[in-house]
């Protein structure tokens, strides 16, 4: 007998699913009322009124233009320099097979296994042994290093899933490397190099953790969220930037979903 | 591959300098493999691989104790401090907690997984995907913040526990030594709730995967050979979701034990690997003791990594 695919689940799994989703989203939902709240001083709750008079000072401040430009700079750079060497690597090791193909796949995700303090005080101790100060460039060098593996996982999926039989016609039929690269592969990989640029982005822009180590004295978003929440100044600022970030990051990554449902998962298991 | 090259080279060679780099680089696929795995290999190898091993170097030398310089001589005294009761009472606290935030994010995780995988459909499916991608992508500290608002004195737990009048409760369990303290925001239950939000999505969705894979038929069959839902459970559905739950430990278990801004912001003063890494590291200047430090996670996870790839968790993810 056939089972019946359309039965409906028992009450206490429709519970504790719908009790685990709502955990997941009131958290971040929260952060939207607080954006509102009058508050100045305390986390006090329910607010005791609401105003949008923080959003205009959240505009007018030029420590947080400051940090966002930094963010957005930073996050643009590693996302390309990403997306060079994500896509030459999965196309690498996808295409052939060959001696210590293992070993890259590993190398590549090595970065996002381990935690990210051990990434950050190992470029910071390198840093220091090899004299560099740390500048912008030192941000970026770590940033791009975790954000290859989020265009590796999205290039490499798609990539599997073209056949190389298109780019030996596309040879066959007259059309030179760099012509197959530009007519057959790019518009076949494109949407996943589009997704995991934005996932790269997005991952880069939120990041904190190796940041701390590789930033001296430069503050990106997440860095200046982090002093706010090490030491509350003005809570109301925070509140509206925690939820721009929350908007601002949310958009690239319904539209990497829209860009990638077609049978190949969007690589958030190994963000 | 040889058979294409071979037509190749029969016909005549494009013109242009661009064509005949491309007859090349046809010719020779080596040479295209090393040229389009140099740049991705040279950024990993020089800049990852190099600080990381610079750091493991930094462990075997020691600090003095007088001067505070680092002292460049090969030494297992630095490993030695490791097991000073204070440090093994660091890396103690770190592991209980990382396990204990993975047995209860599994918890969590498994009906979510579940019902996504076996029940719904079309729309819903999209639904709970995005439901699982969104808090897993939005900002970290972010998500940090809204707990450090949820958990304060006068936040919203508080204020609901004071509306259904257990205020009683909330204090009783707060009273209780290890998990209890002055707040829920100073406690370790509260960092052990930021824990189990954060990571939460890294569980779910390598135990989604392997549910996916679970026939539904076999789940029936096991009931109607009288097995009862408990029994199913335990026999049937457990055992085959397995390497999902190991796949998913394996980032609930790593992330917990790497963090330090967590138990920082919402928790007790009592410190956790990463907070003893930043602060030696910091202002003490002691790298070696730090990357001493950094040497307990790698370890771990590597025998954390042998094992799931023993009980093939790999497939799952």
């Amino acid at each position: 007998m056939r089972s019946d695919r359309n039965q409906s689940a028992p009450v206490g799994l429709k519970i504790a699913a719908a009790a685990g989703l709502l955990f997941l989203h009131l958290p971040i939902l929260l952060i939207f009322v607080y954006a509102f709240t009058t508050e100045e001083r305390t986390y006090q709750w329910p607010p005791p009124g609401f105003t949008l008079k923080w959003f205009a000072v959240t505009w007018n401040r030029p420590d947080v233009w400051e940090a966002l430009i930094l963010s957005v700079k930073v996050a643009s750079i590693s996302t390309v320099i990403a997306l060079v060497l994500g896509t030459l690597c999965a196309a690498a090791v996808s295409g052939s097979r060959f001696f210590g193909r293992e070993a890259i796949s590993l190398l590549v995700i090595l970065p996002i296994a381990l935690p990210g303090i051990i990434t950050g005080i190992a470029l910071r101790s390198a840093f220091s042994l090899a004299e560099i100060p740390f500048s912008f460039w030192t941000i970026i060098l770590g940033h791009a290093t975790f954000c290859v593996v989020i265009v590796y996982n999205n290039a490499i999926a798609r990539f599997r899933r073209t056949s190389g039989s298109l780019m030996e016609a596309s040879m066959d039929l007259g059309a030179d490397g760099f012509q197959t690269f530009r007519y057959v592969i790019l518009p076949n990989i494109g949407t996943a190099l589009l997704a995991g640029g934005m996932l790269a982005f997005a991952l880069s822009f939120d990041e904190v953790i190796v940041t701390t180590f590789t930033a001296g004295q430069q503050q990106t978003l997440p860095i200046w969220m982090l002093e706010e929440l090490v030491r509350p100044r003005q809570r109301p600022v925070t509140n509206v930037v925690a939820m721009v970030v929350v908007i601002v990051t949310f958009l690239p990554i319904l539209v990497a979903y829209y860009l990638t449902r077609d049978g190949d998962q969007v690589a958030g298991g190994g963000k | 591959m040889t058979m294409a090259a071979t037509t190749v080279t029969m016909r005549p060679s494009r013109g242009g300098v661009f064509g005949h780099l491309s007859d090349v680089l046809w010719r020779n696929p080596r040479l295209t493999l090393f040229l389009m795995l140099t740049p991705p290999l040279l950024w990993l190898g020089i800049i990852y691989l190099g600080s990381l091993f610079a750091l493991l170097l930094q462990s075997f030398f020691s600090i003095d104790e007088y001067s505070g310089l680092i002292n460049r001589e090969f030494t297992l005294k630095t490993y030695a401090e490791l097991l000073h009761p204070s440090n093994l009472d660091i890396i103690l606290r770190t592991l209980v907690m990382s396990a204990t935030v993975t047995v209860g994010a599994a918890v969590v995780a498994f009906p979510i997984a579940y019902y996504a995988a076996r029940y719904a459909r079309g729309k819903w499916k999209a639904l709970f995907y995005l439901g699982i991608m969104l808090p897993l992508w939005s900002s970290y500290l972010v998500k940090v913040y809204a707990w450090k608002l949820i958990l304060a004195r006068e936040g919203i737990l508080n204020w609901l526990f004071a509306k259904a009048h257990l205020t009683w409760l909330l204090d009783a369990w707060l009273a209780l030594p290890i998990v209890g303290g002055n707040s829920l925001s100073v406690s370790h239950t509260g960092t052990f709730l930021v824990f189990l939000y954060v990571w939460l999505p890294y569980m779910i969705l390598p135990i989604q995967a392997a549910l996916e894979r679970v026939p539904a038929n076999l789940v029936e069959a096991s009931a109607d050979l009288g097995a009862s839902p408990r029994q199913t459970f335990t026999k049937v559905l457990l055992p085959l979701a397995l390497p999902g739950v190991i796949a998913g430990s394996i980032f609930t278990f790593s992330l917990t034990m790497g963090d330090y801004i967590i138990p920082q912001i919402v928790g007790t003063s009592r410190r956790f690997i990463g907070q003893a890494v930043y602060a030696h590291q910091g202002t003490a200047g002691n790298i070696p003791l730090a990357a001493a430090f950094t040497v307990v996670p790698i370890v771990v996870m590597g025998f954390y990594l042998w094992f799931a790839k023993r009980r093939g968790a790999f497939d799952a993810v």
